[in-house]
This record gives C-alpha cells, sequence and structure tokens, in this order.
C-alpha cells in the first residue's frame, strides 16, 4: 500500500518526481552542481570537464532544461547554460509536500476503515 | 507573535469518511491499524509516552503524545532528526474528530517549525549534494 516513492516525510508530486529523477542521474547532477558553483558555461566548457561527449552533455543539459533546473542563452554560434536554483522549490517546499503526504495517507486510512470490523 | 513565528508553516488536511467517529479513533491509535495507513510504530494511547513512527525508506519519526481526547482529538509531536538542521524537521500533528449526518469529518493540522529553511533553499553547497544522494537513493528504491 505505501510502495510510493516516498522521501523523509512525505509522497512526491509529479513535479517533485520528475526532479528527483533529473537529478538522480550522476553525470546531470553534476553538470548542475558545476552550474550552481561557476555560474554561466558554454556546452564546451561544460564538456572539457564532464567525463563524457559533448553530445551527451547536450542531451543532458536538455533533460534538465526540460525540469527547469537549467535556462540556456543563445550567443553566436555557442549555447551558455546557467542554473535556475528555483526550481528546486518543490523540493524544498515542506508545505506542500506534506500536504500531499496526508492527502495519501488518508487514501490509506479510508482503505482501511472499509476493511475494518465494526 | 514573536521573531521566529514566520518561520512556521502549518498544513491542514481534511476530509469526511463514511464512519462514526468510533471507527476513526480506532484507526488512529490503535498500533497495528496505524501502521496499516501511516507507519509501523509503538504508539499508545498514554499523554506523555514517546513513540517512533519509521518509514518504509528507513527514516524514524520521534513522536510524543501531547493530548488526548477519545473519539474527538488526538495530538502528537512529529520530530525528524538530522546531522544538517536544515532538514530535520520539528512538528506537532493535531487530529480533530467531528461527527456529520453522514459520517465524521478528519482534519488534520500539522504545524511545522523550520528555522534553517532558507539556508537550505539558498545555501546550494553545504549539505546539498548529501541531500541529493538520498533523494537518488529514495529514487532508485521506488521502483
Amino acid at each position: 500500500m505505501k510502495k510510493h516513492s516516498q522521501m523523509v516525510m512525505g509522497l512526491m508530486t509529479d513535479a517533485q518526481d520528475r526532479l528527483f529523477r533529473t537529478l538522480a542521474d550522476p553525470t546531470r547532477r553534476a553538470l548542475f552542481e558545476r552550474l550552481c558553483r561557476e555560474g554561466e558555461l558554454t556546452v564546451g566548457a561544460l564538456t572539457a570537464r564532464a567525463g563524457v561527449s559533448q553530445p551527451a552533455v547536450s542531451k543532458h543539459l536538455g533533460v534538465l532544461k526540460q525540469a527547469g533546473l537549467v535556462r540556456d542563452r543563445p550567443e553566436g554560434r555557442q549555447t551558455h547554460y546557467r542554473a535556475h536554483v528555483g526550481a528546486l522549490a518543490p523540493l524544498v517546499d515542506w508545505t506542500g509536500r506534506m500536504a500531499g503526504f496526508w492527502e495519501a495517507r488518508f487514501d490509506d486510512l479510508e482503505d482501511l476503515l472499509h476493511r475494518m470490523d465494526q | 507573535m514573536t521573531d521566529t513565528a514566520a518561520e512556521t508553516r502549518t498544513v491542514v488536511v481534511e476530509r469526511e469518511f463514511p464512519f462514526p467517529p468510533e471507527r476513526l479513533w480506532r484507526a488512529l491509535t490503535q498500533p497495528h491499524l496505524i501502521e496499516e495507513w501511516l507507519m509501523k510504530n509503538d504508539f499508545a494511547p498514554r499523554v506523555g509516552h514517546r513513540f517512533s513512527l519509521r518509514g518504509d525508506w528507513g527514516g524514524t519519526l520521534d513522536c510524543e503524545v501531547l493530548a488526548i481526547e477519545p473519539g474527538r482529538r488526538l495530538v502528537y509531536t512529529w520530530d525528524f532528526a538530522h546531522d544538517d538542521p536544515a532538514f530535520g524537521l520539528k512538528s506537532v500533528v493535531t487530529f480533530t474528530l467531528a461527527p456529520t449526518g453522514a459520517g465524521t469529518r478528519l482534519r488534520m493540522e500539522q504545524a511545522g517549525f523550520r528555522p534553517d529553511q532558507k539556508q537550505a533553499f539558498g545555501g546550494a553547497r553545504a549539505g546539498w549534494t548529501e541531500f541529493l544522494d538520498r533523494l537518488a537513493q529514495v529514487v532508485a528504491r521506488a521502483d
């Protein structure tokens, strides 16, 4: 019954789940952390120390962008990427996380009440 | 109101169940029933009783019964200890039962205190990697 993706205190919403999955990949996480640390970087600069090919870096950046974690800025033939830390808000939004948690627990409570003896 | 009151967050979830308060009260206060909808526990319906709620993910919540009015109201603390206070939690959960024509309205109010929440958000470096590693483990176990 409680096989959902649970973290410290609650169930994850779809948005949170997506963020977690996006950041669960070590290469993507490293790229994101580097952007957090160093500010805006080009794909080339990121590739130089990523340990994977440029197409792979671009693909990871695409996933990060879809999750809202990075933003891009084309400039000439280069694309610059920067971290969008605000996208992490669902992870630290305690209120939203707890509300989702209790709604799910109430679902299980309702199931239980139906099964209980009089 | 103190300066810290601004950091307090409250979550309220309400639902009406088509059952009498007595049945809900049992589900809220009998350990084997609590386990079925909430978490494994060693709860006892006694003010001052300290107990744990143990989650599937391996985390444990530290709780203490603060108030009991059989069939009407149950209050306990809901704390999560963490080495990094930014990821810890101190809160109080209050369940209130009110009979309605068709059953019982259950209201859950959780008031939490997160003094370091801003730090957790803004300080993208300290503790952050550890947090994400934990998330990765959670995700890996989820399927």
